[in-house]
């Protein structure tokens, strides 16, 4: 109790149970505690509505969008839902059981259902992403069941098209009557799945989402590591030098950040390409001959050059916005204890600019993860990123589960990336400004 | 480079719809304009019905999203043939009933008088057209190059090439160059060891090729010198050429043709008026005219012979269309069952192969 006594926090404890026996009353009568709760709670109440505006835009333009793609992902119905007889057979039955009467019944009746509903291209489609070359299996065979079909139902189908009795379109036609399925993911790391089911990798001149995954974070490593070295001295300087010409070089790196992406990029196109102004420069100097102009674009240099200077603001900025808050007296101090100017810098003043860097290199290396324009009309052959994959699966092949099992396995990359970061560095040293 | 914005057109679209009595949703630059000049404003001033026109960068993309969600604003849309048939079958698109096409102006019904194909359960063609091999003309002072194998060649005719990313069009094309009849193509290109022998010729020219994604981007390069010959669509050379007097000549033999044409979304907000619109629009007279903004031909015999002078000029369009007679010779049609089908798995196989 002594002990009690002498802890102020005891102390107010026991102040505000006196309150809550009635010692203390607002000017109405009212126990000063539950007004106290009422207003504040008014209060948390005005400030939710005060972000509410921006709560429902997040949600209804980003959360729920993004969850209805990543959804798709593992989720296509597009053969359960339109062909539910065979799908319900496949369920009762043992994966490898050979199609009985029963299962060409219920796969002629929910053709010719389907193509009278005009969904049989939905569920070719769907077949034709695990077994290519199916989808007009499918959509010919919907055009010449539709109105009917007679019994036996087997044979009948077989004389349409003999793939139907085809092993490897059964065991695919099984993979795809449950909804949920892990398919496009195993697509996207260059997987299938072979008659029984096991997954394996497919052929090699197939294999193709891995290695640009890999080269999507190598290439992104890069460009930050770029951006790193060559915005360091440029927001040094802009931190130090007097406010009239740090202004006058501010514009200028404000300046290529505030132009259209495509401008720039297509004057690195006029820049770089064998017929450019770089290339002319080299030949008129005598550096090189005419014959042995440099490729330096539609390739991955190409790729490089373009996005490090795309995305050097996005070092420079933050880098800049807390060199000007260091001291420069610290490094004076350093100095006069003998320090020589390179562990100066090295041991006090470095360290201090590292929450900018952190900010830089994550801004830097998450916006290259998901760079496509640039890389698409830079990159030529091995400049290309997974993103560019993910667009043409998006507008080209109107895939989108694919994109999205793409997409997603890019955004749980990253995902794991920024939990790696916030373990070695702390998230709470991130300093945009 | 607009195809890449798709996705947020796609988004875009789906939340601000246009009032008015037909919406068209086309694909902008020169092509867009003729379907401005030649179908939304002469099918104005006749019917009264207003048209408000939007561009995307596929107009596909839109389509199936808005399906999707329920939520569709456009009436009438341009699309290429295989994304027709493939939204069709996914039950994307209304059904077109072909009664409602009007008949030549000599009688001849509308369906004898449409080229084969080029109207489907939910698609009438506008026009049809082609990749083509074109060459800056100061690149080659002496021998012209003329044939498919004459592109793979880069002995006799030096220089970087460019072709299109991706492996519809570039495997036909290596097949042809490498000896295969157009008639044959697609049997050959259906067998494994055709697949094997087009990837085979195309690693010939691999280090020499500069592959573009955007339909600017070819024309841009042969102006530049940067490359010497072209695999290209040929509004865009024909364009090059005409409006900003660049040298650069069309060879014709091995040109692969497709067509585009109207789709009505399923659940089109002003469904009747829309398929006014079709119908008056794909009468062999403002097929014609449309023809004379862009060298793409129409799909219409009557129409072939009323495309007039290419606008602004007194020159004929009619030799720079793709479905002109002499041009038609040892052109393939492309075969779109199979890239419906062999689509994602050829172009794995090519992205791979690009990228070892």
């Amino acid at each position: 109790m002594a002990n009690a006594a002498l802890d102020p926090h005891a102390a107010i404890a026991t102040t505000a149970s006196g309150v809550g026996q009635g010692l203390l009353t607002t000017a109405d009568g009212k126990p000063l505690a539950r007004a106290l709760v009422r207003s504040q709670r008014r209060a948390r109440r005005r400030a939710f509505l005060l972000v509410l505006p921006l709560l429902a835009f997040v949600v209804i333009t980003f959360v729920v969008p993004i969850g209805q793609m990543l959804q798709r992902s593992f989720y296509n119905d597009g053969f359960s839902a339109n062909m539910p007889q065979v799908s319900a057979w496949f369920a009762a039955t043992e994966r490898g059981t050979d199609p009985d009467d029963a299962a060409w019944t219920a796969l002629a009746q929910d053709l010719v259902a389907s193509a009278d509903a005009r969904s049989i291209g939905v569920v070719g489609t769907r077949v034709n992403y695990d077994m290519p070359g199916t989808r007009s299996l499918f959509t010919a065979t919907g055009r010449q069941v539709r109105g009917g079909l007679e019994p036996p139902y087997r044979e009948a189908l077989l004389e349409i098209n003999e793939t139907w009795g085809d092993p490897r379109l059964w065991s695919v036609m099984r993979e795809a009557s449950t909804p949920v399925t892990a398919n496009f993911y195993l697509a996207a790391v260059d997987r299938t799945r072979d008659d029984e089911g096991r997954v394996q990798q497919v052929a090699e001149q197939q294999r193709i989402y891995v290695t640009l995954f890999w080269r999507t974070f190598w290439l992104s490593a890069v460009i930050t590591a770029l951006t790193f070295v060559l915005g360091f001295p440029i927001a040094h300087l802009l931190a130090t030098l007097p406010m009239r010409q740090s202004n006058l070089l501010m514009i200028l790196v404000l300046l290529p950040f505030w132009t259209s992406l495509l401008v720039r990029t297509t004057s690195w196109m006029v820049l770089l390409q064998q017929q450019g102004v770089i290339n002319d420069i080299l030949v008129w100097m005598g550096v090189i001959g005419g014959g042995q102009r440099l490729q330096m674009i539609y390739n991955q240099t190409g790729t490089i050059i373009a996005m490090t200077h795309i995305l050097l603001p996005f070092m420079i900025l933050p880098l800049y916005s807390v060199m000007r808050t260091i001291n420069p007296s610290y490094v004076r101090a350093a100095r006069s204890l003998g320090a020589t100017s390179w562990t100066a810098f090295r041991r006090v003043y470095f360290p201090q600019t590292l929450p900018g860097l952190g900010a830089g290199a994550m801004l830097v290396f998450i916006l290259a993860v998901g760079y496509y324009i640039t890389p698409a009309l830079v990159g030529g052959s091995s400049g290309q990123l997974i993103s560019n994959m993910i667009a043409s699966h998006m507008t080209g092949t109107l895939n989108w589960s694919m994109a999205a099992a793409l997409a997603a396995l890019l955004l749980g990359a990253v995902l794991v990336l920024y939990w790696l970061y916030d373990r070695l560095v702390g998230v709470d040293n991130l300093k945009l400004g | 480079m607009k195809r890449f914005l798709a996705l947020s057109t796609a988004i875009g679209l789906v939340g601000g719809p246009a009032l008015a009595d037909v919406n068209l949703l086309s694909w902008g630059g020169a092509y867009g304009n003729s379907h401005l000049e030649a179908y939304a404003k002469p099918f104005t001033a006749e019917t009264g019905i207003s048209v408000v026109m939007s561009d995307a960068d596929n107009p596909a993309t839109p389509i199936k999203a808005q399906v999707e969600a329920g939520n569709v604003n456009i009436d009438v849309a341009s699309v290429e043939y295989a994304d027709a048939v493939r939204l069709c079958d996914e039950g994307a698109l209304e059904v077109i009933d072909p009664a409602i096409l009007l008949p030549a102006e000599d009688g001849t019904a509308a369906m004898d008088d449409f080229i084969e194909g080029a109207v489907t359960e939910c698609f009438v063609g506008t026009d049809v057209y082609s990749m083509v091999l074109a060459f800056n003309d100061s690149a080659f002072p002496e021998a012209k190059p003329a044939s498919p194998a004459d592109f793979f060649d880069t002995a006799a005719f030096p220089g970087k090439r460019t072709m299109r990313k991706g492996a519809k069009f570039n495997l036909e094309l290596a097949l042809m160059a490498d000896g295969v009849p157009a008639a044959e193509v697609y049997e050959v290109l259906a067998t494994p060891e055709g697949v094997d022998r087009a990837f085979a010729k195309l690693d010939t020219i691999k280090t020499d090729v500069i592959w573009w994604e955007a339909g600017a981007q070819p024309p841009q390069l042969l102006a530049d010198g940067e490359v010497s010959m072209a695999y290209a669509f040929n509004g865009r050379i024909f364009n090059a050429a005409q409006a900003d007097g660049q040298p650069f000549e069309i060879i014709w033999d091995g040109q692969i043709y497709e067509m585009e044409g109207w789709v009505i979304p399923t659940g089109a907000p002003n469904l009747e008026q829309a398929l006014e619109f079709v119908a008056w629009t794909t009468a062999p007279a403002p097929q014609a005219r449309a023809a004379e903004f862009i060298s793409y031909g129409p799909p219409r015999r009557s129409a072939a012979a009323m495309v007039g002078n290419i606008e602004g000029t007194d020159q004929p369009m009619g030799p720079n269309l793709p479905t002109y007679e002499a041009n038609m010779e040892g052109a393939l049609g492309s075969d779109l069952e199979f890239w419906v089908d062999r689509d994602a798995e050829l172009n794995e196989r090519f992205n791979s192969w690009l990228a070892s």
